[in-house]
């Protein structure tokens, strides 16, 4: 128990450092960022408690808004997700979530890019949405989500291959 | 009162989740309003100082560049010297030489910088303790970044031309013709100007320079040259695409200007205005 949640603040302190450091720099083709951190959103213990998931989200949104001087968007679209995130996992892994038993690692393929995939999406739609705060930009808002959640999800993906934990 | 607190135990998630979710999108409007101060922004000690001691790293990889930048900008202020002994030809310019004693400079480091989002920052590494002050310009040697928002000891916060909340007056250097200097969100490079009336002489390739009706800039300062323009919609003001001189995505230093008589003005106009 004592190793899942060190696991899981130096997760929330590398990818918050990661993100404001590196990942905000990268504007690939001018305006692409990846946002690594929701990763920590995805990857947060299943069994785990809603209440302290929504708190730690909307501590790490706020992180990065802080180092960014953006408002409040990423702390409120972290919120969104973490809020969503039984919903979706109900939908994505159907009634093995119920138990509680699945870990991330040992779920199915098709299951676990489902879920990375929808909530990656909701998570940058939020994020631009409030960041572009109308709606006269629309189409510009949803290149944007599309490409970045694009950038995002390839990432995710990778640091899940590059982190995996061999079986044993 | 039981089933009260059973309640809000039952809803404790929905109840977190609102009341957070109602602070981020205030923070969010009030970021979205420009005239306020950040409750909490980067210029804090603790951002502020994670931003420093990387951009120490990094501004190493751009040293070659502000070199350059600088030996440009030495060359053309000892070329104005040289006119300016000769003491002959007092032509009305409107450059940065018409800048007169009233302008202080301060130079200062750009430790952390955005250009992808729609409003976007600046921290620099001068703050209070170096005389940095709230609406204070912020200019490199090529042209204006923007406007000194929030300051704390240390450090201070920019926001930046390419942020939506940004107005800076601009006018056409051949003619006095002014107009509002704002960004679509979309061409780090690219800002508009609107509401230049359409009677104005436009031609594409002419210079833009700041308009001295603002307290924070003196008039003449580069801005960038005519891209493309077009006639807005009531056909009557340009919407003209500006090619900025400055590349925002690499700034590294900057000047800080404090104009020693905006408290004089600025009185003198309220007084004015309430009688």
């Amino acid at each position: 128990m004592n190793s899942v949640i060190l696991n899981n603040a130096v997760r929330f302190v590398v990818l918050l450092l990661l993100q404001v450091l590196l990942l905000n720099n990268i504007n690939f083709l001018g305006y692409i960022n990846p946002y690594l951190y929701i990763l920590f959103i995805l990857l947060f213990p299943f069994s785990g408690s809603q209440t302290l998931l929504i708190f730690l989200s909307f501590l790490l949104g706020w992180g990065v808004d802080i180092f960014e001087d953006s408002g409040g968007i990423n702390a409120a679209a972290c919120l969104v997700a973490a809020f969503i995130r039984p919903v979706l996992l109900r939908f994505s892994f159907g009634v093995s979530y119920d138990y509680q038993t699945i870990k991330f690692s040992s779920t199915q393929p098709g299951a676990r890019i489902s879920y990375v995939v929808i909530l990656v999406l909701i998570h940058h739609f939020v994020l631009f949405l409030l960041e572009f705060f109308n709606f006269a930009h629309f189409l510009l808002l949803l290149k944007k989500t599309f490409f970045s959640a694009l950038f995002t999800i390839i990432l995710v993906f990778l640091t899940l291959a590059l982190f995996k934990r061999r079986s044993r | 009162m039981q089933q009260i607190i059973n309640f809000l135990i039952r809803n404790k998630n929905n109840i977190l989740f609102l009341l957070l979710l109602t602070f981020s999108l205030f923070l969010t409007i009030q970021s979205h309003s420009y005239q306020k101060s950040k409750f909490i922004s980067s210029a804090n000690f603790l951002s502020g100082g994670i931003y420093s001691w990387t951009s120490n790293i990094n501004s190493y990889f751009n040293l070659e560049q502000y070199n350059l930048r600088l030996l440009e900008e030495n060359e053309r202020l000892r070329t104005r010297l040289a006119t300016y002994e000769d003491s002959l030809a007092i032509e009305p310019f409107t450059d940065t030489s018409a800048i007169g004693a009233s302008y202080i400079f301060r130079a200062s480091e750009v430790i952390n910088n955005n250009y992808a989002n729609v409003d976007n920052y600046l921290t620099l590494k001068t703050g209070a303790r170096d005389g940095i002050k709230r609406d204070m310009g912020v200019i490199t040697s090529k042209g204006i970044v923007g406007i000194v928002e929030n300051v704390s000891p240390n450090y201070s916060t920019v926001i930046s031309i390419l942020n939506s909340n940004s107005r800076i007056n601009a006018q056409l250097k051949k003619s006095n013709h002014f107009g509002t200097l704002v960004w679509n969100g979309e061409d780090p490079n690219v800002v508009q100007l609107i509401d230049v009336p359409s009677i104005a002489p436009l031609t594409e390739g002419d210079t833009i320079i700041t308009g001295g009706r603002s307290l924070i800039f003196p008039k003449g300062i580069p801005i960038g040259y005519v891209r493309n323009f077009a006639l807005d919609q009531s056909e009557s003001y340009y919407q003209i695409d500006i090619q900025l001189f400055n590349d925002m995505t690499n700034i590294g230093y900057v000047y800080i200007i404090e104009n020693t008589q905006q408290e004089e003005i600025r009185n003198l106009q309220n007084l004015s205005r309430d009688e």
